[in-house]
C-alpha cells in the first residue's frame, strides 16, 4: 500500500482545510515577517532623517504604475486559471496560466529597464540609504516574482500531468500557487506607494 | 454537484472582473493623489488607506479570505500582531 499524505484533497477534520492550504498560509505568514522587517527598516531609515527624497524625484512613477497594473491583471489571470480547473477545463487553465507567466515576465522586464537606468546613472544600492532600501525591497520582491514564474511554469508544463491522475490534488496545488502569487501582488500594492509615491 | 460548482464559479468570475476594475481605479487614484504633492501626513494616510483597500480586495476575493475557514483567520490575526510588533519594536529603542 503506497504511503500517501492525508488531507491533501479533502479537508482535515480539525482545521476544516486541507493540509496544503494551511501550509501555504503558514508560509505566507512567514513571508509577511520577512517583508515586514524590511518595511520596518524603511520606516526607521526614513523617519531618522529630515530630508528623505520624494519617491517621484528619484524613481519612474509611470513605469511603476504600469508594473502595478501588470501584476493586478496577472492576479486575475492566475485566479481564472484555478477557476478553469474547477470547471474541469484544462485548455482554459493552460491559457490563463500562460498569460500569468507572460505578465510576470513582463513585470521583470520593466523592472530590468528601471534597474538598468539606475545603474547607467551610477545609482547603486551603495549610493545612499534611499537606493539601498529601494533596491533591497524591490530586489527581494523581484526574486519572489521570479520564483512564482518558475512554479507557474512547472504547473503549466510537466506538473499538469497530475491532472490525469488526481484532478483534485492538481487543483489544490494550483490554488496554493495562486495564493503565493496573490501575496506577491499584495506586497507590491504596498511597495509601490511607499517607495514611489511618498 | 459539478453543475452547481460551475454555476458558483461563474458568479465568482463576475466578482473577479469587478474587483479588477476596482483595483485599476484605485491605482489611478493613488497615483493622481500623489501628483497633488500633499503634506507628508495626509499623503501617507491617504496612500496607506488606498493600499489597504486594494490589499483587502486582493486578499478577500482573489485569495478567498472572505469565505475562508476560521483557522486561517486565527493564523492571520497572530501574523498581524507580530507584524505590528516587528514594525514598532525598533522605534522603542528611544
Amino acid at each position: 500500500m503506497p504511503a500517501t499524505i492525508r488531507y491533501i484533497s479533502e479537508p482535515h477534520p480539525v482545521t476544516g482545510v486541507t493540509n496544503s492550504k494551511l501550509g501555504i498560509w503558514c508560509f505566507l505568514a512567514s513571508e509577511v515577517m520577512l517583508f515586514g522587517g524590511l518595511f520596518s527598516a524603511y520606516i526607521l531609515l526614513r523617519t531618522g532623517v529630515p530630508d528623505w527624497p520624494h519617491g517621484a524625484s528619484r524613481l519612474n512613477v509611470p513605469l511603476a504604475t504600469l508594473n502595478t497594473l501588470i501584476l493586478i491583471i496577472s492576479s486575475v489571470t492566475m485566479v481564472m486559471s484555478w477557476a478553469s480547473l474547477v470547471m474541469k477545463n484544462l485548455g482554459r487553465f493552460r491559457s490563463y496560466m500562460a498569460a500569468t507567466v507572460f505578465l510576470g515576465l513582463a513585470f521583470l522586464v520593466v523592472k530590468g529597464f528601471e534597474y538598468g537606468s539606475k545603474f547607467a546613472h551610477h545609482h547603486y544600492p551603495s549610493t545612499d540609504n534611499f537606493y539601498a532600501i529601494y533596491f533591497t525591497l524591490t530586489g527581494l520582491h523581484g526574486l519572489h516574482v521570479l520564483i512564482g514564474i518558475l512554479v507557474n511554469l512547472y504547473f503549466l508544463f510537466p506538473g499538469s500531468a497530475l491532472w490525469e491522475k488526481d484532478a483534485g490534488q492538481f487543483s489544490g496545488r494550483v490554488e496554493a500557487a495562486g495564493l503565493y502569487w496573490h501575496f506577491v501582488d499584495l506586497v507590491w500594492i504596498f511597495l509601490f506607494p511607499v517607495l514611489y509615491l511618498l | 454537484m459539478d453543475h452547481n460548482r460551475s454555476e458558483e464559479i461563474k458568479k465568482h468570475i463576475k466578482i473577479y472582473i469587478t474587483v479588477f476594475v476596482l483595483l485599476a481605479v484605485l491605482t489611478i487614484l493613488t497615483v493622481t493623489v500623489s501628483y497633488m504633492r500633499l503634506a507628508i501626513l495626509p499623503a501617507v494616510i491617504i496612500a496607506l488607506a488606498i493600499a489597504m483597500t486594494k490589499g483587502s480586495l486582493v486578499a478577500g476575493f482573489f485569495m478567498h479570505l472572505f469565505s475562508e475557514k476560521k483557522i486561517i483567520f486565527v493564523l492571520l490575526l497572530f501574523t498581524i500582531l507580530f507584524f505590528f510588533t516587528l514594525l514598532i519594536l525598533p522605534s522603542l529603542r528611544h
